[in-house]
């Protein structure tokens, strides 16, 4: 008989795992499955539902589709310790770290800002050792944690990180497989303690609706134990059963839900608005030095009370306006003039 | 050394055209952030206009006409044929739909290991890198990779500072052994003085062809590692006017190309 042993375990530190009996449990006791109205502001959500030294993971990729109103609503009540998952995160950890958040990350991609370059203030926290990263993984056994993690088992099987240092600093162990007696990586499940996903449109109970790629954020929302959904748009629940096959976050997943028009800026957002590059590469610039980080969070997160004011500073209407129309024009029609 | 000639590109849109001609028509590929979108826009344009583009986000097929600035955003998707999720992506990758990997690097071994996760001790790093991201997971599960990056002592190495996605790992039926699916790996390497394939026998980088003005002791100069080098070794072509045209209007930002 074939007998199914571990042949190596990752050293990395499990974060955001429960045992799915203990997660079923707490879904149970702490998941309503009564339609309510969910709506509050940014200011309760964050204060309500983020708690010192949670396992928090944000949603959209990159500068794309990020809830960029809760993460500076974050750094504005202070939150601390925080764990988060570094799935494709670029300007949102980038800022938390900055701010003195988040201390402790897993990494699939972190850090960097794509073609705009390395993050300043995220490298240097890491460097100094102000940051841990507790582990490593890829992008696609991140996704792979949520998946597990909504399907409410301990692990999902897959072919990735084998073979090399990546897998040693992960949380993943590698198994004989029982069917075909080949190495095989177990991804553990993941169920954060709170994942922010922006949303183009969301009725008052959570129906949310993402238009575009749905990323990971499919798999996180149905993960997560606590979701704060931001949209851009509160729409009438109505509309939500005109067109049920355009729901992809359902109400009983959801725990707040944010209207915040322009909720994912300076990050994209597919359909809707470009990314604000003056402002990413202002804060590009000024995160070089500990005073610019402080400098930049003092002008538009300290001194700014909501997200209204947020949208003034940075030039207000005309240029959000501005951003709509290269949206339509050099992003998603993608025309060259 | 041969004294350089004026040309009319740069490393980069060299590196673009070279890596373009590669991918075949009619194949599929899973697509990394930066250099590797501008190469496979232009095979778009040129040799491979059926070519299935996936990006990692969920992002298939699409036909934008400007370079995407991040691998997640809309253009990713611009009259695509579907904008999904990474983990239908990453689906494919692993049920073997996808042809080719096209990656960038920090750092390379001589068996194509690839280092982005961090250069120094890890534990207190020189230089903090964001990481595997998609890396390691192209480099598992596509059949052919190639890796774009820039080459020098540091940058083609003998021994990484971290392993991030495998290559041929310590060489032939590693890959094998710790599980990695059959007949993957990596197929070239484009820097910017050459092309590189693997032996057969032994997984080793051997070199393929010179890019044009650089000789074959300014590759050995920028290579830290004994590198296999056969009789024949080919010139690398010029890119066309027409490649550079296109190579300009795809990134019309200079995102790519670089000012």
């Amino acid at each position: 008989m074939l007998k199914v042993e571990i042949i190596e375990e990752g050293q990395g530190q499990l974060v955001g795992f429960r045992d799915p009996d203990e997660n079923r449990s707490w879904v149970l006791d702490n998941k309503s499955r009564t339609p309510e109205d969910k709506r509050m502001s940014a200011q309760e959500a964050v204060s309500k539902f983020i708690k010192p030294g949670d396992f928090i993971a944000s949603g959209g990729f990159g500068h794309v589709r990020v809830s960029m109103a809760i993460i500076y609503e974050i750094i504005r009540q202070k939150k601390q310790n925080l764990i988060m998952a570094g799935k494709t995160a670029v300007h949102d950890i980038d800022l938390l770290v900055a701010a003195g958040c988040v201390d402790k990350v897993e990494v699939a991609y972190s850090f960097g800002h794509e073609l705009r370059g390395l993050s300043n203030a995220s490298r240097r926290a890491v460097q100094t050792g102000k940051c841990k990263v507790v582990s490593e993984i890829s992008n696609a056994a991140y996704q792979w944690r949520f998946l597990a993690g909504m399907m409410g088992i301990p692990f999902i099987p897959s072919r990735v990180l084998l073979g090399t240092d990546t897998f040693k600093k992960s949380s993943a162990k590698i198994i004989n497989c029982p069917f075909t007696n080949k190495p095989l990586t177990l991804i553990p499940s993941c169920n954060p303690d709170v994942a922010i996903i922006h949303v183009h449109r969301c009725d008052k109970y959570g129906n949310a609706q993402i238009d575009g790629a749905l990323i990971e954020d499919f798999e996180l929302s149905h993960a997560s134990r606590r979701l704060i959904v931001t949209t851009e748009k509160v729409t009438p629940h109505r509309k939500t059963r005109l067109k049920p096959w355009r729901t992809s976050i359902p109400f009983y997943y959801v725990d707040a839900v944010v209207e915040v028009p322009y909720g994912a800026h300076p990050c994209q957002m597919p359909m809707e608005y470009f990314f604000d590059e003056d402002h990413i590469s202002e804060w590009l610039k000024l995160s070089k030095t500990d005073d610019g980080v402080k400098e930049y969070l003092e002008k538009y997160v300290y001194s700014v009370n909501s997200f209204d004011q947020y949208l003034r500073l940075i030039g207000g209407q005309r240029k959000l306006n501005r951003l709509k129309k290269m949206e339509m024009t050099t992003g998603w029609k993608a025309e060259v003039k | 050394m041969m004294p350089k000639k004026t040309v009319n590109y740069n490393q980069v849109e060299l590196m673009a055209s070279v890596a373009a001609k590669m991918l075949e028509n009619d194949k599929s590929v899973l697509v990394g952030t930066g250099l590797p979108v501008l190469a496979t826009m232009l095979a778009q344009r040129t040799n491979a206009p059926n070519i299935l583009i996936m990006y990692e986000a969920g992002g298939i097929g699409s036909q934008a006409s400007v370079v995407p600035v991040s691998v997640g955003e809309s253009r990713t998707f611009y009259h695509g044929i579907a904008a999904s999720s990474m983990h239908d992506v990453m689906s494919a990758l692993q049920g073997g739909f996808v042809d080719y990997g096209f990656l960038g690097a920090a750092q390379i071994d001589m068996y194509g290991n690839i280092n982005t996760t961090v250069i120094g001790d890890y534990d207190i790093p020189k230089v903090r890198l964001p990481g595997s991201g998609g890396g390691n997971d192209a480099g598992s599960l596509c059949f052919k990779t190639i890796i774009l990056m820039k080459q020098d002592t540091k940058r083609f190495v003998k021994k990484l500072d971290f392993m991030t996605t495998p290559g041929y790992l310590t060489g032939p039926g590693a890959r094998e052994k710790v599980g990695l699916p059959q007949n993957t790996g990596p197929y070239r390497v484009i820097s910017q003085l050459g092309v590189y394939g693997f032996d057969n026998n032994t997984k080793k980088m051997m070199l393929l062809s010179t890019h044009p003005n650089v000789s074959i002791e300014e590759i050995k100069e920028n290579c830290s590692f004994e590198l296999t080098i056969p009789v024949n070794v080919e010139t690398s072509k010029e890119p066309s006017d027409q490649e550079l045209k296109i190579l300009r209007q795809i990134d019309p930002m200079k995102l790519v190309i670089g000012k």
